[in-house]
């Protein structure tokens, strides 16, 4: 789960993270008396979408006087904004965020994500702040300075020390550096954070640190315990369609194929995905029914895929273990009947009773559905039929 | 000859009188499994699928001598379980739980590491050596003894692999699902290094997915230790950037994690990688038959 940019500077302020005053509105009309309440002469009007490269996309904008505020709210509310992180299609811009200006000395980059290699939270910084911080790992990874954090030890003095001298900071820098870095700490480990992201964070003029942007993400499995985060969440910026299959247990993703996939299990739907593309066709979505897929679980699963105008074929791929295979060949025949499938239905079943299970699917005689014998026989089956031969 | 576990494990089950816990309990006593109790705190004295329920894990270590456990607690608690596990002294502990929070797991694997003892999982479906025992939620049938050992992140994906090699008129020793987590107890090295030592063990299967780069760590390790052949695949090859495919750790992060990069550092070590999910047993048999 991901949450907007000023949504993640209200976390950081409860923790003593700096940030620069601003607020978040919704209506043009609102934009003046924001500006007028955070005060100052210089503001920055930013778009609030969960995607980055906004800047270049004409998301962000500074204004030098409340007209120009107004002006850049009303320009980027409604608009679509196209980032190298959203896609073609662009995100509508629902919500604008209106910040007072910062004197800004120099810009770095600060951030804080699990590190699965060693199994502990990392806290990277760079004197290249501004940039897109893949670019600067794959270009040149020198400039990002790395401190593995030991959650038994918690942010120690030392690991602020690491990443200062790495950045050339000076006495006084320091000093403000380590405040930073260790209340950033405590944000991330007590909401159980997946990834911070600071970009840029600002040195200004007086040698302390603010941050001028915030990106944050979390563990989905942890968001139980957290209430107050679980609030932040924007359905609109998530998937339609994948929150309503999450709603019936399922694990459903859009792509841009043909051939619509109903799988159990994580690992085997994305195997069916891959060995539809090797036998010449392109997967319509991943679609994970879960371990104990049933009748009910496999209609909502056809409902879903169909939705998809460029489906021409569905391919049916269980490996029946714990739930058996007859089980399931009755549920897709129920499915059947109430979903009215009207595109190939290729079907293979392996595992626990698959040999009743075909004798079930065979004795029904419906015409669309076309059994297959193994994973290689089916994803060729569904290929040709999507393409109508 | 089987690895981590055999027909003298001694298996405590812990969530033993829930839903999941009873039902997979009665497969794996079904399978053979020496379950010798289980644990549901508050239900201490009772019987349960008639074996002993102990309040903790350490009665049931004292009491019964269970020297291996298997975990169907709700996520939540399933860090504390595992945690108790090893401080009571178990040597092997499956957890199978789906959705543990990642910083509950960071803390719990450095605990079951400071113990000496092995966690497997979480979120997988657990561990079998063919013919002695099932301490997991997979299908008992299909796992044939024989030759091959299988390590995989996967669940359905490992069925489909046995299944494979089974008809190839192959066999499994031990197969083990790792699990889908970004952090889990056991990886490909470590079981690894006791395939090498299992002299039953001619050949593994090794099941990897998009996201982290555990099948990169294991590539190194088989081109400097691992002699025996290692047939792979890699699951996600069609997968888009930057979605979660189903397993929580299952995501490619910018452009780090893909299938390409792991089915090319595997193939560089001499790993027989498979283009296709369907070719797994044919290769394991084309490569033990040279």
């Amino acid at each position: 789960m991901n949450i907007h940019e000023y949504q993640a500077k209200q976390v950081f302020a409860r923790y003593g993270v700096p940030i620069p005053k601003g607020k978040m509105i919704e209506k043009a009309e609102d934009a003046r008396a924001a500006a007028q309440e955070i005060g100052g002469n210089i503001w920055v009007v930013k778009a609030q979408i969960h995607a980055g490269g906004r800047g270049k996309g004409g998301g962000v904008k500074l204004a030098k006087n409340l007209d120009e505020v107004e002006k850049y709210a009303s320009e980027i509310l409604g608009m679509t904004l196209v980032t190298h992180q959203t896609g073609p299609a662009g995100k509508l811009v629902k919500k604008v965020y209106i910040e007072a200006g910062v004197d800004i000395q120099k810009e770095l980059y600060l951030g804080m994500v699990l590190d699965r290699t060693s199994e502990m939270p990392v806290m990277m910084a760079s004197t290249e702040g501004g940039m897109e911080i893949e670019k600067v790992a794959a270009e040149s990874p020198e400039k990002i300075i790395k401190v593995g954090i030991d959650p038994l030890i918690g942010f120690q003095p030392f690991h602020a020390r690491k990443l200062a001298f790495g950045l050339k900071l000076s006495k006084e820098q320091i000093k403000h550096f380590g405040k930073f870095c260790k209340a950033l700490y405590e944000v991330y480990s007590n909401n159980d954070a997946s990834l911070i992201e600071i970009n840029p964070l600002v040195l200004k003029g007086d040698d302390t640190f603010i941050a001028l942007d915030a990106k944050m993400g979390f563990d989905d499995n942890a968001m139980y315990r957290h209430p107050e985060i679980q609030e932040m969440r924007n359905l609109d910026e998530e998937e339609p369609t994948e929150l309503e299959a999450g709603k019936y247990g399922l694990n459903y993703i859009k792509l841009e194929g043909n051939v619509g996939c109903m799988v159990n299990g994580a690992g085997l739907a994305m195997s069916t995905m891959d060995i539809i593309k090797l036998s010449g066709g392109e997967p319509a979505n991943f679609l994970d029914v879960g371990g104990a897929a049933s009748a009910e679980t496999v209609a909502k699963g056809f409902e879903i895929i169909l939705r998809d105008p460029n489906v021409k074929a569905i391919f049916v791929n269980i490996f029946g273990g714990i739930v058996r295979c007859d089980r399931i060949a009755n549920g897709i025949l129920e499915a059947t009947e109430k979903i009215k499938v009207k595109v190939p239905l290729v079907v293979r079943l392996n595992g626990t009773n698959s040999a009743e299970a075909a004798e079930i699917l065979k004795t029904a005689k419906i015409e669309n559905i076309i059994t297959a014998t193994d994973l290689a026989d089916g994803a060729a089956k569904a290929v040709n039929a999507a393409r109508g031969v | 000859m089987s690895i981590l576990v055999n027909k003298d494990s001694r298996v405590v089950v812990q969530g033993f009188t829930g839903k999941e816990g009873t039902f997979h309990s009665e497969q794996c006593l079904e399978y053979g499994t020496n379950i010798v109790g289980g644990v549901t705190p508050g239900k201490g004295g009772q019987t349960h699928l008639g074996k002993p329920v102990f309040n903790t894990v350490q009665d049931a270590v004292e009491a019964v001598n269970a020297n291996t456990s298997i975990i169907f607690v709700p996520p939540a608690f399933s860090a504390d379980a595992v945690m108790e596990a090893a401080e009571a002294g178990i040597k092997v502990i499956v957890c199978i739980t789906e959705g543990i929070p990642a910083a509950d797991m960071m803390i719990a694997k450095k605990f079951v590491q400071k113990q000496g003892a092995t966690l497997i999982g979480p979120n997988c479906p657990g561990i079998i050596s063919a013919g002695e025992t099932k301490i997991g939620i997979m299908p008992g049938v299909v796992f044939k003894k024989g030759n091959v050992g299988v390590i995989s992140k996967s669940g359905t994906l490992t069925y489909e692999a046995a299944n494979q090699v089974v008809e190839a008129g192959l066999g499994i020793t031990t197969a083990i699902g790792i699990g889908g987590d970004p952090i889990i107890g056991t990886t490909y090295i470590d079981l690894l290094k006791h395939f090498e030592n299992d002299p039953e063990t001619e050949a593994v299967v090794m099941i990897g997915e998009i996201g982290g780069d555990l099948e990169i760590q294991a590539a190194k390790y088989i081109k400097e230790s691992f002699s025996k052949p290692v047939v792979a695949f890699i699951a996600g090859q069609t997968a888009p950037k930057g979605k979660r495919m189903g397993h929580a750790g299952a995501i490619i992060a910018g452009s780090k994690g893909t299938a390409k990069e792991k089915m090319d550092a595997l193939s560089a070590v001499g790993v027989h990688v498979c283009d296709s999910p369907a070719d797994i047993g044919k290769k394991v048999k084309e490569v033990l038959s040279k």
